[in-house]
């Protein structure tokens, strides 16, 4: 499949048209997403639409940055009248009645989205296998996971079925499924990117971003979706901000530290990835440095606190009221309890348990408060760390796509996978995940780029440093 | 070692977050949720005291606009999508009972 950049380029140029590029992605879903499970809902219709708005644009002389991109979009991102079910037969059956900013300036910039992609439900999960409607394939190896949650769109990207996708990452469910699927992914400053019809988990951990086979090509992605949203009033008030024109800057002169904590643990094969990929930024004239951030450690279990106790308030709306699924009661206590119980799966209710547990008196200041204290020591010892570098450097995930089932029966096994992600959510910080190597059964190995808030430009530059060094110019 | 939170306390938090669990999910969730509160010793037995707790990566503000009307998302399409709607208004069941 042609990369984004290529797309919008002919398009642009009227040597290729919005509606045939739909074509070949609407080819490539129908021969591959039965096996893969990619999409949950394929809006052939608006699809058809949007990419006949698009050439009509185009041929009024608009110059658009992603002219005729087929885009596929993570099923917790609204979108007027396409389903949005998180995943989850709690809305199996709910059409959004308006459209998530991201997925509006996303046609705006002329994509086509195509269709909603499966997620772990609510987001909640790192394998796809928490959804309600079955678990998406890695599409380098259908024996294993995409991961997640984003699993769906990682594999609608991988699967060469869409150039991009976009995801949400509370604590790693965009750099994990990247890293496990072989693309790039963006985890962006927290308030780059508005959030005004991401379906909430945790809202103080929450940033929707991009997936991409390049780096060109989810700077392009992130350079539309950014910027100042009145309708989220976490949104920075800042614009966009410039990322395509300097991801060729290079890291000469940048000060890069390995950080311990961030690939200790991980797959032998993972962390000689990352020792590479050490020594690809400093031939490209970074100075390195070796750091330990003992703070990192922590970061799962206060994460493991937090974004349950933000999502068992989050997830308080689903009551067979206003929207979604109602089972029937007696009266309206029994109602609720029915719907929900009925509604949400195994592990959305171990984690509104476990967050409503976290926030009942008694309990509430040895574990969400002291949680909560816990991330300022992150924050700070980050902020540390960024005195003496410009970037920080660790692996992704600890190893490479696992097969289905293997984590399934212990909760905190899957955690463990997000041990290196989950710190940047809790700082609100930026990180990128790059392809850089392949381990086990030629499986790729995700190399992870960590910086502090609005640090997208420098990240992403390293990241096409890794890009180039390994193979991909 | 023994569970950091007991089946009683699971099944009052199950009430609490309006969810009927059975007594097989009662068993799994309280080794679960207790396996994760286990893990979470690595912080919970740190003195943090004087540390000032972090709510919200860049602190919340309260964002005012003018005060001015403007549209909003239409009425009947939320209603429509809701799984019981009459008269302009959601509609439930029985919410208080029956005159003594």
């Amino acid at each position: 499949m042609k990369h984004a950049i290529d797309i919008a380029a002919v398009v642009n140029a009227k040597e290729s048209s919005a509606v045939a590029e739909l074509a070949t992605s609407m080819a490539a879903i129908a021969q591959k997403n039965e096996a893969i499970h990619a999409f949950l809902y394929v809006d052939t219709d608006g699809a058809n639409a949007f990419a006949a708005a698009v050439d009509q644009r185009v041929a009024q002389g608009e110059k658009l940055p992603l002219a005729g991109v087929p885009v596929a979009i993570k099923d917790n991102l609204c979108q007027t009248g396409v389903p949005t079910t998180c995943s989850s037969k709690i809305l199996a059956d709910w059409r959004p009645p308006y459209t998530a900013t991201v997925v509006e300036r996303l046609i705006a910039a002329g994509a086509v989205p195509v269709g909603k992609t499966n997620l772990d439900e609510f987001a909640m999960g790192s394998s796809t296998e928490t959804s309600a409607f079955g678990p998406t394939k890695n599409p380098l190896d259908l024996s294993r996971v995409p991961g997640g949650s984003s699993g769906g769109s990682a594999a609608a990207v991988a699967g060469d079925m869409t150039p991009i996708s976009l995801g949400s990452d509370t604590g790693g469910s965009i750099r994990q499924p990247a890293a496990l699927c072989g693309l790039v992914g963006i985890k962006p400053t927290y308030g780059l990117v508005s959030r005004y019809g991401l379906i909430a988990f945790a809202s103080s951990l929450d940033q929707v971003g991009p997936f991409a086979k390049t780096v060109t090509d989810a700077a392009l992605v992130l350079e539309v979706i950014a910027g100042h949203d009145p309708m989220d009033s976490t949104s920075l008030p800042e614009p966009a901000p410039s990322l395509v024109a300097h991801v060729n800057d290079g890291v000469a002169g940048k000060r890069i530290a390995l950080v311990k904590e961030l690939y200790e643990g991980a797959d032998e094969e993972v962390v000689a990835a990352v020792k590479k990929a050490v020594a690809a930024l400093e031939s490209a004239g970074a100075t390195i440095i070796e750091l330990s951030i003992p703070e990192l450690r922590l970061g799962l279990s206060a994460y493991y606190l937090i974004a349950p106790a933000e999502a068992s308030s989050n997830l308080a709306r689903y009551d067979g009221v206003r929207f979604g699924l109602r089972e029937q009661g007696a009266d309206v206590s029994e109602m609720y309890e029915a719907t929900r119980t009925a509604g949400f799966g195994a592990e959305v209710k171990r984690r509104i348990m476990l967050g409503t547990y976290a926030l009942s008196a008694g309990y509430f200041d040895a574990y969400y408060g002291q949680a909560l204290k816990v991330r300022t020591q992150m924050i700070k010892a980050f902020a540390k760390a960024y005195e003496q570098a410009d970037m920080l450097i660790g692996a992704t995930t600890p190893t490479v796509a696992f097969e289905f089932g293997s984590k399934t029966s212990n909760p905190m096994a899957m955690y463990l996978s997000d041990v290196f992600t989950i710190p940047t959510n809790l700082a609100g910080d930026a990180a990128v995940s790059v392809p850089f190597g392949t381990g086990e059964n030629n499986l790729p190995i995700g190399v992870q780029l960590l910086g502090p808030g609005r640090s997208e430009a420098t990240l992403l530059a390293g990241a096409r440093v890794l890009e180039i060094a390994d193979g991909r110019p | 070692m023994s569970s950091p939170l007991s089946r009683e306390e699971v099944a009052k938090v199950a009430k609490l977050a309006r969810l009927r669990i059975t007594d097989a999910e009662l068993e799994q969730f309280t080794e679960q949720l207790g396996q994760i509160l286990e893990h979470a010793n690595d912080m919970t037995s740190l003195n943090l005291a004087d540390v000032e707790p972090t709510g919200h990566p860049f602190g919340l503000i309260n964002v005012m606009r003018e005060d001015v009307v403007r549209p909003s998302v239409d009425r009947d399409a939320v209603l429509a999508e809701a799984p019981d709607a009459e008269g302009g208004r959601f509609g439930v069941p029985r919410i208080m009972g029956e005159a003594p």
